[in-house]
This record gives C-alpha cells, sequence and structure tokens, in this order.
C-alpha cells in the first residue's frame, strides 16, 4: 500500500511526517503545476471547484508515482467540500486508475466506522503510536505556521522579495528534514531567524493588509497566484487570517467535539451575518470586521469561483465596507485567471490604500489647522 | 397586514404552504408577479455577478415587492430534514438581501431541522408571535396549512403544471381538468431545481411546450419520497443536500421508469449541482444508455439557442426509440 493525500500549502510536510511515524509507505504529489492543473481541470466536472480541481491532479499525478491509496478527509455539509472524494472517486473510477479512498470521517455518523478505517490505515500499530505521531505532526504545524507568518513581516522589508522566497524555502526544508520533536523546534526558531533576518529595510509604518476568504486558497500559493509574495514585493505587510494549524483546529478537534470556531470573530459577524453558511464564509465577514477595528488599510477576500459559502460573504463585505469605511478587494480564482491579471488588480489596490492614506494624513492636518 | 414573497426560490418548494398559513392568520399575502426580463435585470444590477441565476431573479423580486408590503418574508431555511442541509446560499439569504438593498421589514424565521424536527414548530411559533396570533389559532393555521401542502404535492405528482398544483391546493379551483394523455409515446425526464424549471422565464417555459409537443414530462416532483429515498438509499455516501438529492434520485428511479430521456437544467454556477450532474451523468452511462442533456442557463442565456438544444434533443430521443422498437 501506498498511501498519498491532496496538497493545500504546507501541509503535505506535517501530514507526511505522521504517516511515516505510523510505518505506511507515502508517495507526496510532486507540487502543483499547470499539469496537476490542466490534469484537474480536464477530467473534472467544468464547474467543480477550484479545489476539487487541483486535488484530481495531485491524485493523478501521485498514482503517476505509484500511490494506490489515498487519504482524504470529508464533511457533513452544506459545502461541496463533504462531497469531494465520492466525486472524485468516481472519476478516478472511470479513467480506470484504481486508487482507493480512505475518507476520514464518521461514515453514517458512526465514530466506530471512522476507527476502523484508521485500525484499517495503521495496521498493527498502537494508540499510544498514533497518538505519538498526532503530537509530532502538531508541532511540525505549528513551525510552519510560524514560519510562513515570519515571512509576511519581512517580505515588505527586504531587499529584495526572492531573498525572502528562498529563505522560507530553506526554513521548511529544515523543518521537513527534522525527525524529533526537539529537531522541529530547532527548526522552527532556527527557520524563522533566518527569514527575519532578511528584512533590511525599517518601514515605520507600512500598508497594512488581511487576507480572508476560502481556506484551499489561501493556504496554497498556487491558487491564489502567489497573493502574499506579491503583496509583499508592493511593500504591503500581510496578516492572513487562516494558518494551517487553525484549519485543523477548526475541521478535525472542534467539529470533532462539535463546537463552532473562535467566538470573537462571530460576534464580530453577529450584525451581518448571524448564521452560519457553511465553510468559513462567516468567518470572512467576521475577519473583515475585525481587520476593519484593528485598524488595517485593507482587506483581500480570495476565493475559487462558484465557491457557495464566499458569494454569501462577498455579497455582505460591501456593507462592512461602508459601514467601517475599509477598502475590500475580492479575488476570484480558478484556472481562467491570469497571473498578469491578479498583479495589475493588487498594484491598483495597494495604490487606492496609499491614496487613502495621503488623504487621511492630509484631512487630519486641515483638521489640526483649522481647529487652531 | 400585508406580506410580501418573493415570487423565486423556495416559493416553488412551499408557497401553498405559507400563503395557506398566513392567510389563516388573517394576513394579506402579496406575490410578486411571474418573472419578467425587468425582474431579473434588477435582480441582476442589485446581486453580485458571480451569484447564481436563481438568487439573482430572487434579488429581483425582492426590490419588486419593496415599499408595498410591512414584511417581507425570506426564512432562512437551513435544514429541512435530519443530517441534511440546504444550499449555503439559502443559508444566508436574508443577510445577503439585507446587505444590497434597501428592505422593509424582514419577517425571517430560521427553519433548521438537521438535529431535531420540532425546530420547525419553534420556528412556526416565532413567526406567529411576531404577527399576533394566538397559539390555538396558530396550530390550526399550521395545520391546514400543512395539508395545503401535501395537496399540492399530491398535485405536482400526479402531473399537474405548478400553477395548477397551486391553485388546486388552495382550493380556488376545483374544476381543473387532469392534463390531456399525451399524444406521442415519449416520456422525456426535466430535471432540476424547481425554481429554475418552474419558473417562466429563466425555466422557458420548457415543461409546457414539450407538453405541448405531446411528450409526457416527469419532474423531480413525480416521484414519492419513499421512491426516491429508496434509489438514493445505497449511495456510497448519503448525500447532504436535500433538494439535490430529490434530483439526484429522480434520475436514478427514471432508470426504473419507462423514460426516453433526461434533461438536466442547471444554473451556471450552481455549486451543489456541478457535483451531482456529474454523478448522474457517469451513473446513467454506466447503468444504462439513456440520452442525457444538460442544460446550463444563465442571465445572458437565450432562449432559441435552449430550444434549439431541446428540439435536436427531442429528434435524437424519438429517432432512438423508434430504432429500438
Ligand atoms: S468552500 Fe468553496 S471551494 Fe471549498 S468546497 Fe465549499 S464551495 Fe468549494
Ligand atoms: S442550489 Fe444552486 S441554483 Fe440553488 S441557490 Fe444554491 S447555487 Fe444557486
Amino acid at each position: 500500500m501506498k498511501v498519498t493525500f491532496p496538497h493545500m500549502g504546507y501541509l503535505w510536510i506535517p501530514v507526511s511526517a505522521l504517516l511515516r511515524k505510523l510505518g505506511l509507505d507515502v508517495v507526496v504529489p510532486p507540487p502543483i503545476t499547470r499539469r496537476t492543473l490542466s490534469l484537474g481541470v480536464q477530467h473534472a466536472p467544468e464547474f467543480a471547484c477550484f479545489p476539487l480541481k487541483l486535488n484530481l491532479g495531485n491524485f493523478m499525478e501521485a498514482y503517476e508515482r505509484g500511490a494506490d491509496t489515498i487519504i482524504m478527509a470529508g464533511g457533513v455539509g452544506p459545502c461541496r467540500f463533504g462531497y469531494y472524494a465520492q466525486v472524485q472517486q468516481e472519476i478516478l473510477w472511470d479513467l480506470g486508475y484504481k486508487m482507493k479512498m480512505v475518507v476520514l470521517e464518521p461514515p453514517k455518523g458512526h465514530w466506530w466506522g471512522l476507527w476502523k478505517r484508521i485500525r484499517w490505515l495503521i495496521g498493527e500499530r498502537s494508540v499510544r503510536d498514533l497518538w505519538r505521531a498526532l503530537g509530532f505532526a502538531w508541532h511540525k504545524f505549528v513551525a510552519l505556521d510560524a514560519i510562513e507568518r515570519a515571512a509576511c513581516w519581512a517580505r515588505p522589508r527586504a531587499a529584495a522579495p526572492r531573498d525572502v522566497r528562498r529563505a522560507v524555502e530553506t526554513a521548511v526544508r529544515w523543518v521537513h528534514e527534522a525527525e524529533t520533536a526537539d529537531q522541529v523546534r530547532e527548526a522552527r526558531e532556527e527557520g524563522v531567524s533566518l527569514v527575519r533576518s532578511h528584512a533590511v529595510r525599517s518601514l515605520r509604518d507600512p500598508l497594512k493588509v488581511g487576507i480572508v476568504g476560502e481556506i484551499y486558497t489561501l493556504l496554497e500559493p498556487f491558487a491564489n497566484y502567489r497573493l502574499e509574495e506579491k503583496l509583499g514585493a508592493l511593500g504591503v505587510e500581510v496578516d492572513r487570517s487562516l494558518y494551517l494549524s487553525d484549519w485543523i483546529r477548526a475541521h478535525v478537534v472542534l467539529d470533532a467535539l462539535r463546537v463552532s470556531g473562535e467566538h470573537e470573530v462571530k460576534q464580530a459577524a453577529q450584525p451581518y451575518a448571524p448564521h452560519f453558511v457553511g465553510g468559513h464564509g462567516q468567518d470572512t465577514v467576521g475577519r473583515t470586521v475585525l481587520y476593519a477595528r484593528h485598524g488595517f488599510d485593507g482587506v483581500i477576500q480570495v476565493m475559487p469561483f462558484t465557491c457557495m459559502p464566499e458569494i454569501v460573504a462577498q455579497s455582505i463585505l460591501p456593507r462592512v465596507a461602508h459601514d467601517y469605511g475599509i477598502a475590500v478587494l475580492t479575488l476570484i480564482v480558478d484556472e481562467h485567471s491570469a497571473d498578469a491579471g491578479i498583479q495589475t488588480r493588487l498594484e491598483a489596490f495597494v495604490d487606492l490604500l496609499r491614496r487613502r492614506r495621503s488623504k487621511k494624513k492630509h484631512d487630519a492636518v486641515a483638521r489640526a489647522q483649522a481647529g487652531k | 397586514m400585508r406580506i410580501g414573497i418573493p415570487r423565486g426560490l423556495l416559493y416553488y418548494e412551499y408557497f401553498p404552504l405559507w400563503k395557506c398559513f398566513f392567510e389563516e392568520l388573517s394576513a394579506e399575502v402579496i406575490v410578486s408577479g411571474p418573472t419578467t426580463k425587468r425582474i431579473l435585470d434588477r435582480g441582476v444590477q442589485t446581486a453580485v455577478d458571480e451569484a447564481c441565476l436563481p438568487v439573482k431573479v430572487f434579488y429581483g423580486h425582492a426590490a419588486e415587492l419593496g415599499d408595498c408590503v410591512d414584511f417581507l418574508f425570506v426564512p432562512r431555511v437551513v435544514s429541512v430534514e435530519p443530517r441534511a442541509y440546504t444550499c449555503p446560499k439559502f443559508l444566508g439569504l436574508p443577510d445577503m438581501l439585507r446587505a444590497s438593498m434597501v428592505l422593509p421589514r424582514l419577517l425571517s424565521p430560521t427553519v433548521n431541522m438537521r438535529r431535531n424536527r420540532r425546530q420547525l414548530l419553534a420556528a412556526v411559533r416565532q413567526v406567529a408571535a411576531e404577527l399576533g396570533a394566538g397559539p390555538v389559532k396558530t396550530w390550526r393555521a399550521w395545520r391546514r396549512a400543512v395539508a395545503a401542502y401535501r395537496r399540492f404535492k399530491e398535485f405536482l405528482r400526479q402531473g399537474y403544471g405548478f400553477e395548477d398544483a397551486v391553485s388546486l391546493a388552495l382550493g380556488q379551483n376545483r374544476h381543473l381538468a387532469r392534463q390531456a394523455p399525451p399524444a406521442r409515446d415519449l416520456t422525456v425526464a426535466v430535471l432540476g431545481h424547481p425554481y429554475l424549471v418552474y419558473d417562466q422565464l429563466v425555466g422557458m417555459n420548457l415543461i409546457q411546450r414539450l407538453r405541448s409537443e405531446g411528450v409526457r414530462v416527469l419532474t423531480a416532483d413525480s416521484f414519492t419520497p419513499a421512491e426516491i429515498e429508496a434509489k438514493v438509499r445505497n449511495l456510497p455516501k448519503a448525500l447532504f443536500w436535500t433538494y439535490e438529492k430529490q434530483v439526484l434520485g429522480a434520475a436514478l428511479a427514471c432508470l426504473d421508469r419507462n423514460v426516453d430521456g433526461i434533461i438536466q437544467y442547471v444554473s451556471f454556477g450552481c455549486g451543489p449541482d456541478s457535483m451531482i450532474g456529474e454523478l448522474i451523468q457517469r451513473w446513467v452511462r454506466r447503468k444504462r444508455d439513456i440520452p442525457f442533456t444538460l442544460l446550463t442557463v444563465d442571465e445572458h442565456t437565450g432562449q432559441a439557442g435552449i430550444l434549439t438544444r431541446v428540439e435536436a434533443f427531442l429528434d435524437m430521443v424519438a429517432r432512438k426509440k423508434a430504432r429500438s422498437a
């Protein structure tokens, strides 16, 4: 048995660490490229969401490298993600790809069934081994998030954006290669300082932009056309609202315990979106409110074309933007998006933010003078 | 008291229930007119571009009712059965509307039967309380409304058109003749959301057109809930969208009935349909060789183009049937 799983940002690092610790033979799908995308697009339904297509491409490329078993997360709706695995399975089946799909969700609501699937995967390993492996993977999640956060801070301050990208690659490789929890900690500390060391310019008050939206497009740089790097190169300090460990917390831990996400975010969304709408739609609204309250210059919502919860949020955001006077840009991505087009829109948005800043400063000066 | 009901989305699923209930509570029900180009344009202007066609149509109707009613009835229908949801857009519908236009007071109960069927009754009580009705009156109104809804579904099942089923269910028209038996021995299923296929403008009168060509037409409403359930019971994973389950189950049930062709009618960019459409096509192809066509519409779709495709499809179905006979 050779197991594989879909890509989502650096998810592959902790997940492959977890599976290897459990003694499984892992095939990490090759990094997402145009080829991955075109495989997915060719065989997935035309109007399926973007992540489904990229997942499918990952599976097909992993199959070429010998994978025969897919580990996939599931869901209970109302979002499409909960049915991804079943649709992908049908497609692979019809293509003659003999791959077994193991969906980590309680089948028909029975936890026992989920446990049986896990048991089947881990074979003779004990529950303690499983627990240890999970703990180890968790350290990697935390380390990767710290490195990505450092990168957001360093990019606008670097001499060349390329430097930060290279530093991140190195730091991430250290985390990947770490074999023990201590090594992971070390990799994190050294990685973060390596990334931060490229911040050579001091910025007193950089433009700040929060990024909200659908989780896959937030976390996977291929899917968001390297949004964070583009903004960093434009001198913007980015705050991303969701990291991998947040996803684990929300989808694995909290979902299992049946408690809903962060209270503060839900509270902030309350006047505009008082009810859960699937996916991260309500969070998108709540986090936009929070960014506005924390004095950010702008917010960018990223989402795949036809993403339902984010369309709900997108419909509501203009009202938030109006009430709080914050600039919001919605970036919709799919296989038809073009890098140059996104670059142009980001440049225009950053220009707008700069103008708004200087107007604010100007107004403040004028007010002070009038007061005298 | 005047309660406005936009003629869109779940109107096509529950209108007799709502109307009967509100009238029993002595409210006046005002429905926006059938969808026109103008209503659609209004919706297209107010909604975000990415919204699906039915949501845009709904916006148009809500705007249309705007200031001539005291309340606008836009329920938040989260779930109508255990362990299932509706579309995410129904979960956020009142919020989307409120953020996009100036509205009269919204009457917007939350219906969420995902964990508990009885939650529905709480929603009913909440609405009645907002309209100032007492418990006894409410209960009687609700019982009658449910009865009207059952009749409505039964008439649809028997093959009455949407408008006829509504007026029969509400007892407005006791003597409507049954549809004349079809002239040709040809059965075609038109599967899709009721708010698409029953809407006069965006549904392009497809059902009536086919009937006037002498074709027997089935819709997702032609099957009993038991038939649908039996078909979806063996899915690899239970489908968590109630209304899509209806469509998928109907498609599978078509394989058992004497159906000669299936037309799936979907909105461009519809999330749930992109998934079940794929499953339907694959399963239909695998199980039995029934001609199948997928018609995707949005606000730019020309009627002529769709009708030509339907004509061609019908020809193909008829030829295939003649050959196999
Ligand atoms: S959140 Fe959006 S992209 Fe993700 S599964 Fe749902 S609809 Fe698709
Ligand atoms: S089910 Fe499809 S057509 Fe209906 S509201 Fe949702 S996305 Fe739109």
